[in-house]
């Protein structure tokens, strides 16, 4: 059954089909009609936005807090380059976005015209794919397929770009069920791959998981899952950065994450391993440290849903290539029916080892005096909101490492933070698109005060739509990373790490009519929490910190994971060496 | 290491051959890959190479299958075996592409290039470019009283031989196509 109507109502009637309940986008000339259409509907909830980035941002955090992909909606030239940082974003990370662009009418393409630019152009790098609809006619299959590239294999965003006339025109509209696709990632896993893992995980005296974003993306299921595997072998798990949540911060074989400022135990269990499955993850350089010195006595399991993953910087001994969930459940599967065998004695013995390490308590911090330690700040945040509904983001930088040693996830889908890109401005238009998603939780964004600058002007966009997101800004008046590492390497010659001119932040919440707290004592952080808890809207927390603290652990550029720094008194002035300085 | 052992024709989106080491000899290998002919599949192949900086030698593009919509690339690369087993994975990544083949790897295969010549000179040089070309089996397909134009087909390696010859000779002008590639034998 096909229908006839113009190719404004079809991209809403799409959007209806493929179960999209809200768009966040910004209006302009190439898209009035698809706006017109939508303003003629009440199944579509649009979120303008005060920035195109901040579209983007906000499809990427309703994406990753709910699982369904998350759709923007912005006008030809500015309006697609703006969103370009948001697209690569979502590369990086794998996030299922579908990006909808108005464009000049096809017969002015090429022509230079008033806010015309070559948006599939400058988007094929930074999209899984796109598109440049030129007939009505085919505008409805390629909504419907969009969605489905921009979720199935390793999901990822996708941008359509429709000129204007196309918008106008009408054609007739395809239902989704009628759509083709030769898109088909495989998902099963090579069993006999599996079986070849199923017997390692027999042998192996110190194994250990690693996990990362693969296991989110790939649903609940597998979260469910792994958990199951984990408690079933009793090995150690730790996981990346983007991974936090898949396997609960309470669980008891739960080591905490590792990487560059990853957790001491963590670094050391993945260095001295003799087996690593790495499940959903990428050898990510932040995660690896130094290549040639990276875990060089274990044999490398990967599962992965993306062939180019594996065997792209570390060579592994058993590749699986297939979707989380079902080589998971396969591997239960197998290794269950080949009579649930493990190495007991040893990986007791592993274990032993690994709360050593533990020993070390790598995140332990003094809060002394009147200055706040952003570790304590966001201890007593981790605390105070561990029971509520929560959701947190990041914006990038040390606070983002704080967040994720000292906050602790139980549930996948809790935490969005840019991992891959690293995009400052990130976490709080991120945050209103994971209000939108789940209107009644408590969401938070632990901000630094220069990222979070970055968008500020989306305190309009929360204000408008009543979104009550927590902007927990942790303020050390500088670029606190970025200062860091002039520290470490750069002769403590601090170029432009300096937030200067900062505003009054209070009554910059005022302004937006929201609600302003600064807090810089440490005995009423606490009450200055649960107000901004208990305040219903849009809250700017200036909490006020230690200016020159320094995130710790840390494995320098250019080193191995057992060669970490452990924190304040560790010996930092000759901890990166020439080689290491050229690295990021 | 044990190869990525993804049976081949599985899905159209998986990389072949994984290697079992990663060395750092240099090879050079020639992909065949059939893609949806849609504007852009040349961009993002192109696009691919340059972003991650691989290398391309040879590169062609037509269409071969007008009904079916699919266009066939040839590209002639070079990289260590690891890099080249990425060129492929990240090649199956692009939505537009249906199959990613490595001649080089996957049995005996047949590359062919053409090739014109414009070649200038008179006398004996005239005499002894024409007697090569006759050697070469290269076509004159254009002719002036001082010059020729040849057409020559054959392996890179006979036309660069060639190129090598008529270069004392008068050479002038050279337009290659690019290695069109196909393996041996009656399947696809």
């Amino acid at each position: 059954m096909t229908k006839a109507m113009t190719g404004a109502k079809m991209v809403v009637q799409a959007l209806i089909d493929q179960g999209v309940d809200v768009v966040f986008g910004y209006p302009g000339g190439a898209v009035l009609p698809i706006y017109d259409e939508i303003f003629q509907q009440n199944s579509i909830k649009h979120v303008l936005v005060r920035h195109e980035q901040g579209a983007v941002h906000a499809a990427e955090g309703y994406a990753r807090a709910t699982g369904k992909p998350g759709v923007a909606l912005v006008t030809s030239g500015p309006g697609a380059t703006n969103a370009v940082t948001g697209l690569t974003d979502a590369l990086m990370d794998s996030i299922p976005i579908v990006v909808l662009t108005g464009q000049v009418p096809t017969f002015m393409i090429g022509s230079d015209a008033f806010q015309e630019c070559d948006t599939v152009g400058i988007t094929r790098p930074c999209t899984k794919h796109n598109w440049l609809v030129k007939e009505t006619d085919k505008l409805a299959p390629t909504l419907h397929e969009a969605f489905h590239i921009a979720t199935s294999g390793r999901p990822g965003p996708v941008v359509i770009d429709i000129p204007k006339d196309v918008q106008f025109a009408t054609g007739k509209y395809t239902e989704a069920r009628q759509v083709e696709t030769h898109y088909n990632p495989q998902v099963k896993g090579d069993m006999e791959m599996i079986t070849e893992l199923a017997k390692a995980m027999e042998t192996a005296k110190r194994p250990i998981f690693y996990t990362g974003g693969g296991v989110i993306n790939s649903g609940p299921a597998a979260s469910q899952l792994l958990r199951e595997l984990v408690a079933a072998t009793g090995f150690p798990i730790t996981s990346t950065l983007m991974g936090l949540g898949c396997y609960p911060a309470s669980g008891e074989n739960w080591v905490g994450m590792l990487g560059m400022h990853g957790l001491y135990e963590a670094n050391m269990a993945m260095h001295d391993c003799d087996l690593m499955i790495n499940i959903g993850a990428r050898f990510d350089d932040r995660i690896t440290g130094r290549l040639d010195a990276f875990s060089p006595h274990s044999k490398k399991a990967h599962i992965d849903i993306d062939a180019s993953s594996i065997n792209k910087v570390i060579k592994v001994d058993i590749p699986i290539l297939g979707d989380v969930a079902h080589v998971l459940e396969d591997l239960l599967n197998v290794w269950k029916s080949r009579g649930r065998k493990t190495d007991k004695e040893n990986v007791t013995k592993w274990w032993h080892q690994i709360n050593e390490w533990k020993k070390v308590d790598c995140l332990a911090f003094k809060q002394e005096g009147k200055v706040i330690k952003p570790q304590y700040a966001l201890s007593r945040l981790e605390e105070l909101t561990k029971k509520h509904d929560r959701y947190i983001c990041t914006e990038v930088g040390q606070h983002q490492m704080w967040a994720a040693q000292y906050l602790g996830f139980e549930d996948p889908n809790r935490w969005m933070t840019s991992g891959g890109l690293g995009t400052m401005g990130y976490g709080f238009p991120a945050s209103i698109g994971v209000q939108m998603g789940h209107p009644d939780a408590l969401v938070i964004n632990v901000a630094g005060e220069a990222s979070w600058l970055m968008n500020m002007q989306e305190m309009g966009t929360a204000m408008q739509y009543g979104l009550p997101v927590k902007q927990f800004i942790l303020n050390n008046e500088r670029l606190g990373m970025v200062r860091q590492w002039q520290e470490l390497l750069h002769g403590e010659r601090y170029s432009s790490s300096w937030s200067e001119s900062l505003p009054d932040f209070v009554k910059l919440a005022e302004a937006f009519g929201a609600k302003g707290i600064q807090c810089q004592d440490p005995d009423s952080l606490d009450d200055a929490i649960m107000e901004m808890i208990t305040y219903d809207g849009p809250v700017i927390f200036d909490c006020l910190v230690e200016k020159h603290e320094n995130c710790f652990p840390m494995i320098p550029s250019g080193k191995a994971h057992n060669e970490m720094l452990l924190g304040a008194d560790a010996d930092t002035a000759n901890a990166i060496q020439a080689g290491g300085a050229v690295l990021v | 290491m044990s190869p990525l052992k993804i049976k081949k024709g599985a899905t159209s989106h998986s990389a072949y051959n994984l290697r079992p080491t990663f060395s750092d000899k240099e090879e050079r290998h020639t992909l065949a890959i059939l893609v949806e002919n849609e504007p852009g599949v040349l961009a993002r192949v192109i696009g691919l190479f340059s972003g991650r900086g691989y290398n391309i030698d040879s590169l062609t593009v037509a269409e071969v299958d007008h009904l079916g919509h699919r266009s066939r690339i040839t590209i002639v690369t070079t990289g260590t075996p690891q890099i080249i087993t990425q060129i492929k994975a990240q090649l199956g990544r692009i939505v537009d592409v249906h199959t990613v083949n490595d001649l080089t790897v996957e049995g005996p295969s047949v590359e062919r290039e053409l090739a014109l010549f414009k070649v200038q000179g008179t006398g004996d040089h005239r005499i002894e470019a024409i007697r090569l070309a006759d050697i070469f089996r290269a076509n004159v397909v254009d002719s002036t009283l001082e010059s020729f134009v040849f057409e020559i087909t054959g392996t890179s390696e006979k036309i660069d031989a060639f190129a090598e010859l008529m270069q004392p000779l008068g050479l002038q002008e050279i337009a290659r196509t690019g290695v069109a590639a196909l393996s041996r034998g009656a399947t696809a």
